[in-house]
């Protein structure tokens, strides 16, 4: 395939795959030269229909360490936020000779609509769409636990990953549901039952309404940036009562396992889903998550684009 | 325009191998063998012959939306898929709410003279919800409007439901509700359920409809009227109408072609040739709507065709227009998946496309048996030659069929409306 839309587009092969190569692509960034030729000629376009500054700059660093070059479309001022659509972007992109376009959209399905269209022909790369997926983010937290916990393993095989928040409206849980269930590991959905979706049941996971029940058997806590418009939505009463129950304090920190990690997609509402001490804590790796995050989005361009190496099963 | 037509060897609703003659705008005989000079002649040996079909819920978009469709180009699409009747819905610009609107539609229909096109009135002024629209002029005026209807928007205020659904009862007219909760389906996208939570496309729950049909078969109770429920989609909802019926309460329901086969499952393309309102539901929702049209529970069935233009759906499926068309296709898609499977015979398909649907609209001179001496509107269609839909060459001037590549049993052959050849292989 030439696109990466979702991970259940990815076999387990493929997922460690691209993981491999992240792990090996992050030992040239830590050396003197950080840039590799491999996409040198290349064009790659970051369409960013919605703001999201730290996943643009994350890809656009990944594809100048490649040595493609990068165009930056984002919404505010150009014609996307004038109403023009997305076949006539796309269109447009296809003109220039875009050989990926790496799409951020407010609308679910909006990677495949442009994958599956006759609109372009470059490949996909899907850096969030709606409340559908985020499959570069799952994978650089799949990355991120694998490095912290597996103990050499390959997956992530008898981990145990809390997912906590807004599930309902998260394109981060639903990808990495997909992708850390897929590498072995056991997740535990934490959410009250308005902020759950209708048929969670049928996913591969464990549900709790208890974030206090589970958390000591946790080795990953990885928190959900919770929107403050969603208490106007009646999913939960006020902030207070939320960082109560579903927050990450220093008291639930203390509950933790000694070497369960603390992670968030960002940004994060400190004070909300996690306070000061916990962001801060030396169990956190949020930093950390964002450089594994460039090592990551190199590895997916760099199989998508370099040659005929490929990731991804389906045409 | 009228002249004599002989439609030779076909098969009667009720299995009969007949030839039938028309002339001058009526049945003018029926038996095993007619002999005619100078006839003009249709070929029938492998066709049914059905009464024309009479759809209760199209829209032909016109005064308004001429870009999607006109009443013309509406009524191609009607008698190239068997209809002889339809019924033009009330969401024009401006929104059929007045007798100057319904009565511009009624003539469109006439002038272009291929079927007939009874006008749908709002049951409130511009669709807001909030104050009757004019359904007494409506009711009086050459239009002769008898069915009102919101579609597209829920009737949601019971209050303003109860006086309309008695107002209608001066002239025996029906309200015509389209059953959506609105709290309960703000900004929702598709069926609520496995699929939608897996896209992240906003859920749209069965209960929505539902709620709206229990209360309103029991307003209707309450108050002695007679109430349709547009486009049926949940097994819950056919259980609520079951219930009604029981209990002897006034109430019709119907069916659109595409609830009766496509799945939710279709959203995962995210392409939203598939996006209709109310969605597209699970499985076990179309096996419960084919059922319920078999034991008559659902009254009939009724294509919501909803033409729209190509940007309307070329885009993210949360910015496509709600619709789907289907008037080429509903006889094919009712052979498929009523005929074939054995639930219904072609009696009973007359019944649910054409007799059925006159009644509720009080069409008098339409869904009338293939008798001697009644009106010759009559469907001639193929059940087992197989035809592929093609959306870039459907007579509705828009292409959104979710049907495209699909291969259908069943040809129209030919449509005869008021004694004359209105369309025949496809062509009007």
């Amino acid at each position: 395939m030439r696109h990466l839309l979702s991970i259940s587009d990815l076999s387990k092969v493929e997922a460690l795959q691209i993981l491999n190569t992240a792990e090996e692509l992050a030992r040239v960034s830590d050396g003197p030269m950080k840039k590799l030729p491999t996409l040198r000629g290349r064009t790659i376009v970051n369409l960013f229909a919605e703001d999201s500054t730290r996943t643009r700059i994350s890809f656009e660093a990944a594809a100048k360490r490649l040595s493609a070059d990068v165009i930056n479309f984002s919404a505010k001022g150009s014609s996307v936020s004038k109403g023009e659509s997305l076949k006539d972007t796309a269109q447009t992109l296809q003109a220039m000779g875009a050989d990926a376009v790496i799409i951020r959209h407010g609308a679910s399905g909006a990677a495949q609509r442009l994958a599956d269209s006759q609109w372009m022909t470059g490949s996909v790369v899907n850096a969030g769409d709606g409340t559908h997926e985020h499959p570069s983010q799952a994978l650089l937290d799949a990355f991120t636990i694998r490095k912290h916990l597996s103990h050499g393993a390959d997956d992530l095989t008898g981990l145990q990953v809390a997912i906590v928040g807004d599930v309902l409206h998260s394109r981060v849980a639903r990808s990495n549901v997909l992708l850390l269930t897929k590498l072995g590991a056991q997740v535990t959905l934490v959410a009250p039952p308005t902020l759950l979706p209708v048929g969670v049941d049928s996913w591969p996971v464990k549900i709790s309404y208890d974030f206090d029940s589970v958390i000591a058997q946790m080795d990953a806590v990885m928190m959900l940036r919770i929107q403050l418009e969603r208490m106007t939505e009646l999913f939960f009463p006020n902030a207070r009562e939320y960082s109560r129950y579903f927050g990450l304090d220093k008291d639930r920190l203390n509950k933790m396992k000694p070497s369960a990690i603390v992670m968030h997609p960002g940004p994060m509402n400190r004070g909300l889903e996690i306070t000061a001490d916990s962001a801060d804590s030396a169990r956190s790796v949020i930093l950390e998550q964002v450089t594994n995050g460039v090592s990551v989005r190199m590895a997916i361009l760099y199989l998508l684009l370099a040659g005929s190496q490929t990731i991804g099963a389906s045409e | 325009m009228s002249s004599t037509i002989l439609i030779s060897g076909g098969t009667l609703p009720n299995g009969k191998k007949s030839d039938l003659l028309v002339k001058d705008g009526k049945i003018e005989s029926i038996a095993e063998k007619i002999d005619t000079q100078g006839a003009h002649v249709i070929d029938a040996t492998k066709s049914i012959l059905l009464p024309g079909l009479v759809d209760l819920h199209t829209h032909l978009r016109e005064p308004g939306k001429e870009d999607s469709e006109t009443v013309e180009s509406g009524s191609r699409a009607g008698v190239k898929g068997g209809y002889t009747a339809l019924s033009a819905m009330a969401n024009t610009s401006p929104v059929a709410d007045t007798a100057g609107v319904v009565e511009q539609v009624y003539r469109l229909g006439q002038s272009t003279g291929l079927l007939d096109v009874f006008p749908i009135g709002a049951v409130t002024r511009g669709l807001e919800g909030e104050h009757l629209a004019e359904i007494g002029a409506m009711a009086d005026s050459v239009a002769h409007v008898r069915v009102f209807s919101d579609d597209g928007h829920c009737v949601f205020d019971p209050l303003v439901m109860r006086r309309a659904l008695e107002y209608v009862k001066k002239f025996n007219g029906v309200i015509a509700q389209h059953a959506q909760e609105p709290r309960l389906t703000q900004g929702s996208q598709m069926n609520e359920g496995i699929v939608s939570s897996q896209l992240g496309l906003k859920g749209w729950p069965a209960i929505a409809e539902e709620a709206i049909i229990a209360r309103d078969v029991l307003l209707a109770d309450h108050v002695q009227a007679r109430l349709h429920i547009c486009h049926l989609t949940t097994a819950g909802g056919v259980e609520i109408i079951r219930w009604a019926k029981a209990r002897g309460i006034n109430v019709t329901a119907e069916v659109t072609p595409h609830h009766l086969l496509l799945t939710d499952e279709l959203a995962r393309s995210y392409d939203p040739v598939f996006k209709v309102n109310p969605p597209l539901r699970t499985e076990a929702d179309v096996m419960a709507l084919r059922e319920a049209l078999a034991d008559g529970t659902i009254d009939i069935v009724a294509t919501d065709h909803a033409p729209h233009p190509a940007e309307s759906k070329e885009c993210e499926w949360q910015e496509a227009s709600f619709g789907m068309i289907g008037l080429e296709t509903a006889l094919s898609i009712v052979n498929k998946t009523m005929v074939e499977t054995g639930l219904i015979n072609w009696q009973t398909v007359a019944e649910r496309m054409s007799h059925a649907p006159a009644r509720i609209g009080l069409y008098e001179n339409q869904g009338l048996e293939l008798k001697v001496g009644a009106p010759a509107h009559i469907a001639v269609m193929n059940p087992t030659a197989l035809f592929k839909v093609d959306r870039d060459l459907v007579a509705s001037r828009s292409r959104n069929t979710p049907f495209h590549g699909m291969e259908l049993p069943g040809e129209i052959v030919a449509t005869i409306f008021n004694g004359a050849v209105v369309c025949e292989r496809g062509q009007s």
